[in-house]
Formats: structure tokens, C-alpha cells, sequence
């Protein structure tokens, strides 16, 4: 028998009992919609965290003050002071990967206006801070180098404190703000960034030259961290091994010693969070795994409820000379065209879920080519694999009771 | 007479096993068919009947003597091959019709042509056209069969007998569910198929009035033969019929 008599005889086999080969058919459609719609979804939010990590420049690095041993008792990096102008000297002259660089100093604090207040924390930085951070003002100027020699007292101000201090939408630059007890001159406001990833508002902050934050607020000599920029996102590596390297050297830590210092890449931040989008990625695959593998237990039951109650039709066909191969055949095939046609409408149906998923949810969703394949191909799979056994059921029944069967 | 044997059956034997017991159904029985017969072969139940059925059907092989069908030993053969062996040479009749629901006539009757691959689309559309006009339903092709009156599904299981153009008609009780009436009338298709297109059917009924019909009888007891005679006035069917009132169901002038 060839191949478009046993598609013909199936095809006809599923039309005599449309309905239940459509509800048999719906494990493997909602099997294989849910696949595509939740790989598309994961794949969809993995993007838009690494766009939005793109956004705050991914070739930066920050350079913390780490734990450390001093007499046996291991220290906390963040009460552990060990960055110093020293060490931007000695970063400017012997690094080649890096092209800039900024320390940075945070002091938490009242910003006051008049009868107004409100709490935010002050970065002192320089003014290659903007670059690497890739932050923009919306108005104004930035403050120069000049500024950070004279520990100028200007700052630049996020929309978050205007909004708090200055609420009734006056013009902020020219204006004094007082930070505690300094007076500061708005000469700049900065872009509006938004929450980033992790739900931080970029925009409740105010940026001053660094020796002004020093000097002027916190009377230290000491950076809480530095900022830098990696020539292209390419070179990371290396310019983390300069920096190791240069901080070594400048901090005189013998070759047994521990770094006293962690230096950390955008790039580690970005594996942290696709591989933990990755995770629900994997997870929701699995979920969509077993609907799979559910839906073809239901083709399973089908099959062998459709072999029995067919009895009589195969006792029938096998006595006008269909060969028990013709039988399994046949009912191998009736299996896979179920799975199939069930595997290309579960691909419309997850298409269209994903978009609806978009279009109402807005969440950002990413149909992948891979996952349209795999759940394809694990349909035919799944058709053949658990149509085989009812299949071999029914062409090894007898043909005398087979006719006979009632 | 030099006509060749559709059925040779030699000192043919059938034992099943029911637990520790021998059950002896068929105990030893010979006969041939020639090619053009009309053979009725009769027996009450337990006679053994059934046993002969399937193996005369080459659905069962027998456990000790030989079945020729054409000339060929189905001893040798494989179950795959007894398949093939089915689809060339035999077309079989049953009691319950044993149509495919929701299926057309004219598919029901290509349906033992789908299983020979010798036969190409077309072939197979015209042969079953053909049959179905042989049993004068040419305007029942796209009938399904609970459109069709019983004497009518029986007639159209004997076009998907006829469709292979076999050796032999295998009828097993093919009037058995249908009235009297439909009976003759089947009976005279059958008559008709013997006598104008030469075919041989080997019909299996328990009711003598049946066999009157044909041109031979065996009468099997207890697995043996009992009586193997020719019928010296074969009736007809059409004859019969003509003496009932007619119905516009068959119409025996055609």
C-alpha cells in the first residue's frame, strides 16, 4: 500500500469523528501554543533586560573597595577604605583599555529649598561621570574641572528631587538648594532616566564635583567607588585585568594577598540576569514540555479507545487482504496526522498569543525560531511515539475475532 | 470435464486447543470446487460450518491436510501473504454487511483495491464504478450506508466482493439479517453473478430453503460431511420473486 492510500484512508478515519479528533487534537494545540507563547515571553523579557543594562553603558566598569583580612578578622567592603586619588593617578597613566574615569563619593542627605525638603543622596563625581554612566542633560551645563579643583559648590539635579523641591515648575537653574547645611547653585538638570532593573528611581539624585562631596561634606580622602570606561564593550576583560593589575601595584598587596577590591563588568551583571531569565525560560519550557507530553497520553487514549471500538473495521479490512503492517500503519498515521495538524494549529494559536500578549499586556515578547521547530518536531514525535503501541494493538488482533467482535 | 479447481480440500483437518481438551471441529473432510459453481455449504450450529468458513476464507490454516485455492497451498504461506492471498482471490460476503459507517458506496467498495498497490487511482475509481453497477447501483455511489436499505448495504458489500474480480465469493449467512423478500432478491444477484459472469460463490446458511438456489449442496455434521449432492432442480430466484408482489426495490425486469 502507498503512502497516499494510508494518508487517504486516515484522513477519512479522522473525518468519520471530526469532533473527537479535534478535542484530541487540543492537548497538542494547547502543548504547543504554550511552548511558543512562553518561550517567546521569556526570550522577550531576557531582551529588554539586556537593552536596559545597555542603556546604562555596557562596557562600564565599578571598581568597589572589597572585604578584606586585616589581623585574621575579615572586614566589610563597603567600611573598608582603600580607593584614593591615588589610585586615579595611577589608573590615568598606565591603562590603555580604559578612556575614562571617575571617582565617586555618596553622601545621603536633606536637599532644602526654602520651606521645602526633601531626602536624597548627592554623588560627588567628575565630570567624565556623565560619559560613562551615559546620562544627558535636559538643561544647563555641567560642571567642569575647574569646579572639581575649586570644590565648587554647584550641583546638577535629578527631575525626581525638582519635582519635590520645586513643584511649582519654576525654571531650577541659577537657583541655591541646600544640601544639609551647604548652599549649592543648580547649574544643570539631568535627562530623565527612569527605575532601573532593579526598581531604583535614577532620577532622586544630585551630582556634585567629587572634592566638594570630600571636602565639604563628608571631610575624606577616601572614593566609595570608581567609575570607568572600557575603550568598547569588546576589551572589558583586558581592562579589568589593567585595573586588578594597576590597584595591585598601587595598593602594594603581595602576590598571597587577597584582592582588596572587586572590579565589576556590566557583562557579569547581564549573565547574572539572562541566566536568571534563562532559568524561567528553562522552567516555563518544561511546563510546556509536559503539557506536551499530557496531550500525547490523550492522543494514547484515543488511539487505543478508537482501536477497540474499530474492531470490527479492522477485522474487516484484514479479511479483504490488509496486511498487519497496512493496520499499524494506518493507525500509526491517524496518530500523527492528529499530532501534526494539532502541532501547525498550536503554532497559529501560539502566535497569536504572543501577539494578544503583547498588544495588551505590552510586555516585550520574542517569537524564537528554535522554539517553533523543537515543539513542532516533538509533536510528530510525540504522534508516532504514542500511537505506536495501539497501532501494533491492532494489527496483531486476529481477523476471525476481530470480524466477530460485537 | 476438464475445468480448473477454484477449491481443492484433502482429508482436511481442524483441532483447537481449548485448555486441556482437543476440540476435533473439522474431522477429516475432501471436496473440490470447480471454477463456476454455485456451491451451498449447510450445517447446523457446532457442525463445523464456521471452522471451514474461515479456512475456505484463508483466515485460518488447517491444522493436519491441504487447502489448495487456485492452485496455490496456503500452508505455505505467511499471515502477510494469506492477506494478499484474500485480496487477489477471494471476496467475502458477511451476514452484518460489515460496511465502513460514514463512508460512501462507491469508497466502501474501492476500499479492497486500496490494498493492492498494482492498481493506480483511476484503475481503482472505474473497477469500483463497475461492481457497482454490476449489483445495479449505479445511482447509490455517494450513498452512505445508513442511506441505503439493508438489501441494498448487502448489495453493495457484494460489489466490494466483486471489485478484486476474485476466484471465489465467500458468503457467510448473507441473507441471514435480511427478510425474504431482500433474500431472493440477493439470491438472484447471486444466480445472476454465477450464471452470466461465471463466478464461483461458496455460500455458507444454515436455511435449506437458501440452498435451494444453488447447484450443489454439502451438508456438514458434527465435522464430517454428511452429504455432498448436486441439485438436480436448481431453482430460481428470479422465479421466486416474480410470485411475490413487486417493490420498487429491485427490479427484477432490468
Amino acid at each position: 500500500m502507498n503512502i497516499f492510500n494510508l494518508l487517504r484512508i486516515a484522513y477519512r478515519a479522522l473525518l468519520r469523528n471530526k469532533l473527537r479528533a479535534f478535542l484530541t487534537m487540543l492537548g497538542i494545540i494547547i502543548g504547543v501554543a504554550s511552548v511558543i507563547a512562553m518561550v517567546a515571553i521569556g526570550q522577550g523579557s531576557k531582551q529588554s533586560i539586556h537593552d536596559q543594562l545597555s542603556n546604562m553603558g555596557t562596557n562600564m566598569l565599578t571598581v568597589q573597595p572589597a572585604s578584606n583580612v586585616n589581623g585574621g578578622v575579615r572586614i566589610a567592603g563597603s567600611s573598608f577604605q582603600t580607593l584614593t586619588i591615588k589610585d586615579i593617578t595611577a589608573l590615568k597613566a598606565n591603562t590603555q583599555y580604559i578612556s575614562e574615569i571617575s571617582p565617586s563619593v555618596t553622601s545621603r542627605g536633606q536637599a532644602i529649598n526654602g520651606p521645602l525638603n526633601w531626602p536624597t543622596s548627592m554623588s560627588g563625581v567628575s565630570p567624565e561621570y556623565l560619559d560613562i554612566r551615559k546620562l544627558t542633560l535636559k538643561d544647563g551645563i555641567v560642571f567642569t574641572q575647574n569646579d572639581v579643583l575649586t570644590s565648587a559648590k554647584v550641583c546638577l539635579i535629578g527631575q525626581t528631587v525638582i519635582d519635590n523641591i520645586f513643584p511649582n515648575g519654576e525654571n531650577p537653574i541659577g537657583k541655591i538648594i541646600r544640601f544639609g547645611h551647604i548652599p549649592f547653585q543648580i547649574i544643570g538638570v539631568l535627562a530623565p532616566k527612569g527605575f532601573n532593573a532593579f526598581g531604583q528611581d535614577q532620577d532622586d539624585i544630585l551630582i556634585a564635583p567629587y572634592t566638594t562631596v570630600q571636602k565639604r561634606i563628608l571631610a575624606t580622602i577616601y572614593y566609595s567607588n570608581i567609575y570607568a570606561s572600557a575603550t568598547s564593550e569588546a576589551v572589558t576583560d583586558q581592562a579589568v585585568a589593567e585595573i586588578t593589575q594597576v590597584l595591585r601595584d598601587s595598593h602594594r598587596l603581595r602576590d598571597t594577598e587577597d584582592n582588596d577590591f572587586t572590579v565589576r563588568t556590566q557583562q557579569e551583571l547581564i549573565a547574572t540576569l539572562s541566566s536568571t531569565s534563562g532559568l524561567l525560560t528553562v522552567l516555563l519550557t518544561v511546563v510546556a514540555g509536559i503539557s506536551l507530553v499530557i496531550g500525547g497520553i490523550g492522543i494514547m487514549n484515543i488511539m487505543y479507545v478508537s482501536v477497540t471500538e474499530r474492531t470490527k473495521e479492522i477485522g474487516l479490512r484484514m479479511s479483504i487482504g490488509a496486511r498487519g503492517k497496512d493496520i499499524m500503519l494506518q493507525f500509526l498515521m491517524e496518530a500523527i496526522l492528529i499530532s501534526i495538524t494539532g502541532g501547525v494549529i498550536g503554532v497559529m494559536v501560539g502566535f497569536l498569543s504572543t501577539w494578544i500578549v503583547t498588544l495588551t499586556l505590552g510586555w516585550p515578547t520574542i517569537i524564537s525560531q528554535s522554539s517553533v521547530l523543537l515543539s513542532f518536531f516533538v509533536c510528530a514525535i510525540t504522534g508516532i511515539f504514542f500511537g505506536y503501541y495501539p497501532a501494533q494493538k491492532a494489527s496483531r488482533l486476529d481477523p476471525i475475532e476481530a470480524l466477530r467482535y460485537e | 470435464m476438464s475445468k480448473k479447481k477454484a477449491v481443492e480440500i484433502k482429508d482436511l483437518k481442524r483441532e483447537f486447543q481449548m485448555g486441556s481438551e482437543i476440540v476435533r471441529a473439522l474431522k477429516g473432510i475432501s471436496f473440490e470446487v470447480e471454477q463456476g459453481e454455485f456451491v451451498t455449504i449447510m450445517g447446523s450450529s457446532g457442525s463445523g460450518k464456521t471452522t471451514l468458513l474461515n479456512i475456505l476464507g484463508c483466515l485460518d490454516k488447517p491444522t493436519i491436510g491441504n487447502y489448495f485455492l487456485d492452485g496455490v497451498d496456503i500452508k505455505q504461506l505467511n499471515r502477510d501473504e494469506l492477506a494478499q492471498l484474500r485480496n487477489h482471490k477471494i471476496g467475502f460476503v458477511f451476514q452484518s454487511y460489515n460496511l465502513l459507517a460514514r463512508t460512501s458506496a462507491l469508497e466502501n467498495v474501492e476500499l479492497p483495491l486500496l490494498y493492492n498497490k498494482d492498481i493506480s487511482v483511476s484503475e481503482r475509481r472505474e473497477r469500483a464504478i463497475h461492481a457497482l453497477e454490476a449489483v445495479k447501483l449505479a445511482d447509490r455511489f455517494d450513498h452512505m450506508p445508513n442511506q441505503l436499505s439493508g438489501g441494498q448495504q448487502q448489495r453493495v458489500a457484494i460489489a466490494r466482493a466483486l471489485v478484486n474480480e476474485p476466484v471465489m465469493i465467500l458468503a457467510d449467512e448473507a441473507t441471514g439479517n435480511l427478510d425474504s423478500r431482500t433474500s431472493y432478491e440477493i439470491m438472484a444477484l447471486m444466480q445472476e453473478l454465477n450464471s452470466k459472469q461465471g463466478k464461483t460463490i461458496v455460500f455458507v446458511t444454515h436455511e435449506p430453503d437458501i440452498a435451494v438456489f444453488s447447484s450443489r449442496t454439502i451438508q456438514l455434521r458434527d465435522g464430517m460431511i454428511q452429504k455432498d449432492t448436486k441439485n438436480q432442480d436448481q431453482k430460481s430466484a428470479k422465479d421466486v420473486l416474480a410470485a411475490l408482489p413487486v417493490t420498487d426495490d429491485y427490479n427484477t425486469s432490468q
